[in-house]
């Protein structure tokens, strides 16, 4: 098109039409914004991931020492020490070496001599006092403390041995996750599949909002009643023997769960095409067979995504398993008490000395369980994605 | 006008339709009028239709042919402001009677929809399904229904070594051949179609035609369309509907060379539709 750079400087492209930025400079600029917006906000959960997991390095790279005996050094020897021997001795960083003048260092080499010697003297005798407990064996292996029978887990941050093993923290906010789902998950998708497919009009208008109501309740709130309420009624019921346990946990979570699995699921199976329930009918099947053999099946992938999400707000809910119940037991038995992640995190920060041992673990537990969901997620996402590739046909 | 003239004209084309062919009627439909909560979509129809024949229903957008499709499987009472008077007997049972299973009735009618919609499962689920529903399981068994069903649909040929992929991968007109083995797999007596080639292009259109013409020999077809040429090569009855009315009733043959009514020949020529 010999014609095409004849109308001037100002055209584009065919006849002269203007197109790209210049033509609709306000709608670009609202691009350019949205784009922006959502990009801040990848970086922002980023930069969060970022920081806890700065605050635990440290600790992933073994240069915290927690033991309660620690070999010291008198002040006297100051001069002997080359400043990397210093800077590892104190557990300073080189800027922080760099910014100290003499005097400092020399109180803050006192002060450990001074924290050696407040230990009891029968104490300092303990195999235990001279455990560093930062380490992996101790964080994740179980350990034969002294007095003990056996080697044990045990999550124990005060006292004169601080006991960081986080498996009963695990075991228990998979514990109390896990009563959530079993209970959450079922009858979230069984509402979801009465009101989507089987209530009249009427009766969905009253249900829908109603449980969907049900993330409106502080957790706080489902907290208080599952410590007061639940955990009495759910202790006659079925008879065991500590009334505050991770099976109350997991219901009351399951309450905090419902309307979350609950909406998504909804939604999904709302959006099956009518067509297919209509196909079922007419060859014959009841309602309940359309609903349950049809349209759920071509749910699934938005099923599954309810449940992957449900599971999040599960294991990320901090409040109701801190009233419920919050001792670190390794156990397995849903009847037996639990201590999540989460509920350790929001107990303990506050005490926890910043930047000392106990602090960097709470950071480390706040990373795994980002790194957890994380990847759950992800998990979540391509199998989702694969079902409904296997559901269009296109594998 | 219309309205008072409607009885008379139906109740001659009915007794047209029975002269015309022998035996007495499968599917009669008698005075049946249809609400939408006031609004009377369709006016006390009446007419008959013979086994094994096609009979067409033609008549320009919103005139109730497919509302009255609708109600010889009773597909309209998933509509909860739907309400129905006057009746429809199939094999001389009302259909509308208290006593009647509706699951039994859809078994007996089936129904295959202007849009293909097959079920997003594999080839072989989709014709499966409404055979494990009414109660056949064994493998070889339904192995042996699903090709007959696929066969007999046309379709056996092009899918045999496709069966367990999923149906959404089939082209348009497939897709719609494989809602009628899915239709057919359960035997149905009467097979409803509602504008089944309306979404597809020529080609496909002209094998699900003829698909019809074959399927004839067993079954007794009511279809819907839009297209006055498919009812002309297709339909041994055409109905013409107007605003709710049944205007016409007859062979096509008749409807198409001679109709009694100034209105059907106004349709069918084209002149207003």
């Amino acid at each position: 098109m010999p014609q095409r750079h004849t109308t001037g400087k100002r055209s584009h492209g065919w006849m002269g039409i203007q197109r790209g930025h210049r033509a609709r400079p306000l709608e670009w600029l609202a691009e350019k914004f949205i784009f922006a917006v959502s990009l801040s906000t990848i970086l922002v959960v980023l930069l969060i991931f970022l920081f806890v997991a700065r605050e635990a390095a440290p600790l992933l790279f073994g240069r915290m020492n927690s033991a309660a005996v620690q070999e010291v050094i008198p002040v006297g020897e100051f001069d002997k020490l080359s400043p990397a021997q210093l800077q590892q001795y104190l557990g300073l960083t080189p800027s922080e070496l760099a910014a100290m003048d003499r005097a400092t260092l020399q109180s803050l080499m006192e002060v450990k001599v001074e924290a050696l010697n407040e230990i009891p003297a029968a104490f300092r005798g303990d195999p235990d006092a001279h455990l560093n407990t930062t380490q992996w064996r101790y964080l994740l292996g179980p350990h034969q403390w002294t007095d003990y029978a056996k080697p044990e887990f045990i999550w124990q941050p005060v006292g004169q041995i601080k006991k960081y093993n986080i498996i009963p923290l695990l075991v228990g906010s998979l514990k109390t996750t896990l009563v959530g789902l079993l209970f959450a998950v079922p009858l979230a998708v069984g509402a979801a599949i009465y009101v989507s497919q089987l209530a009249r009009p009427r009766v969905r208008e009253v249900v829908k909002p109603t449980i969907e109501m049900l993330s409106g309740i502080p957790s706080v709130v489902v907290g208080f009643f599952a410590l007061l309420v639940m955990a009495t009624v759910l202790q006659s019921l079925f008879g065991y023997q500590t009334r505050l346990n991770a099976f109350v946990a997991g219901i009351a979570l399951g309450f905090a769960v419902i309307p979350v699995v609950f909406s998504i699921a909804e939604d999904a199976l709302t959006s099956v095409p009518q067509a297919y329930t209509q196909a079922a009918l007419a060859l014959g099947s009841s309602r309940w067979q359309a609903a349950w053999q049809i349209v759920l099946p071509a749910a699934l992938p938005g099923v599954f995504a309810a449940t992957v999400l449900g599971f999040g707000r599960a294991i990320g809910e901090t409040m109701i398993v801190l009233m419920v119940c919050s001792a670190s037991v390794m156990s397995w038995n849903i009847f037996d008490s639990a201590r999540s992640i989460t509920t350790t995190i929001a107990a303990e920060m506050a005490e926890a000395v910043s930047g000392g041992p106990h602090y960097r673990i709470l950071f480390l537990l706040g990373a795994m369980l980002f790194a957890v969901t994380f990847v759950l997620n992800l998990i979540g996402d391509v199998v989702m994605h694969r079902l409904k590739l296997r559901l269009e046909g296109k594998r | 006008m219309a309205e008072s003239l409607l009885p008379k004209l139906t109740v001659a084309a009915t007794a047209r339709g029975d002269a015309t062919s022998s035996g007495t009627p499968l599917i009669e439909i008698n005075q049946l009028s249809l609400y939408y909560g006031a609004a009377r979509a369709l006016k006390a129809i009446s007419l008959s239709v013979q086994e094994r024949v096609v009979t067409a229903f033609i008549g320009p957008s919103g005139c109730g042919k497919s509302t009255l499709l609708r109600c010889v499987n009773r597909m309209n009472d998933l509509i909860d402001t739907v309400r129905i008077e006057g009746g429809i007997k199939i094999g001389g049972h009302d259909i509308y009677n208290a006593d009647v299973d509706v699951i039994e009735l859809r078994k007996r009618v089936g129904m295959v929809f202007q849009k293909s919609n097959p079920f997003p499962k594999s080839i072989y689920e989709n014709v499966a399904y409404g055979l494990r529903l009414h109660g056949t399981t064994k493998k070889s068994e339904v192995d042996a229904v699903v090709e007959q069903s696929l066969r007999s649909a046309a379709l056996w040929d092009e899918v045999k070594d496709r069966q367990h992929s999923s149906a959404l991968g089939l082209s348009g007109g497939q897709q719609q051949r494989l809602c009628i083995a899915r239709a057919i797999a359960i035997k149905p007596e009467i097979i409803l179609m509602d504008e089944p080639a309306s979404a597809l292009d020529p080609i496909a259109t002209a094998r699900i035609e003829d698909l019809i013409m074959e399927l004839k020999k067993d079954f007794t077809i009511i279809i819907v369309t839009h297209n006055m040429q498919q009812a002309a090569r297709m339909s041994d009855f055409t109905a013409f509907f107007y605003l709710g009315e049944l205007v016409e009733f007859d062979t096509t043959t008749k409807i198409f060379t001679n109709p009694a009514q100034k209105r059907t020949e106004d349709y069918v020529t084209g002149r207003f539709g």
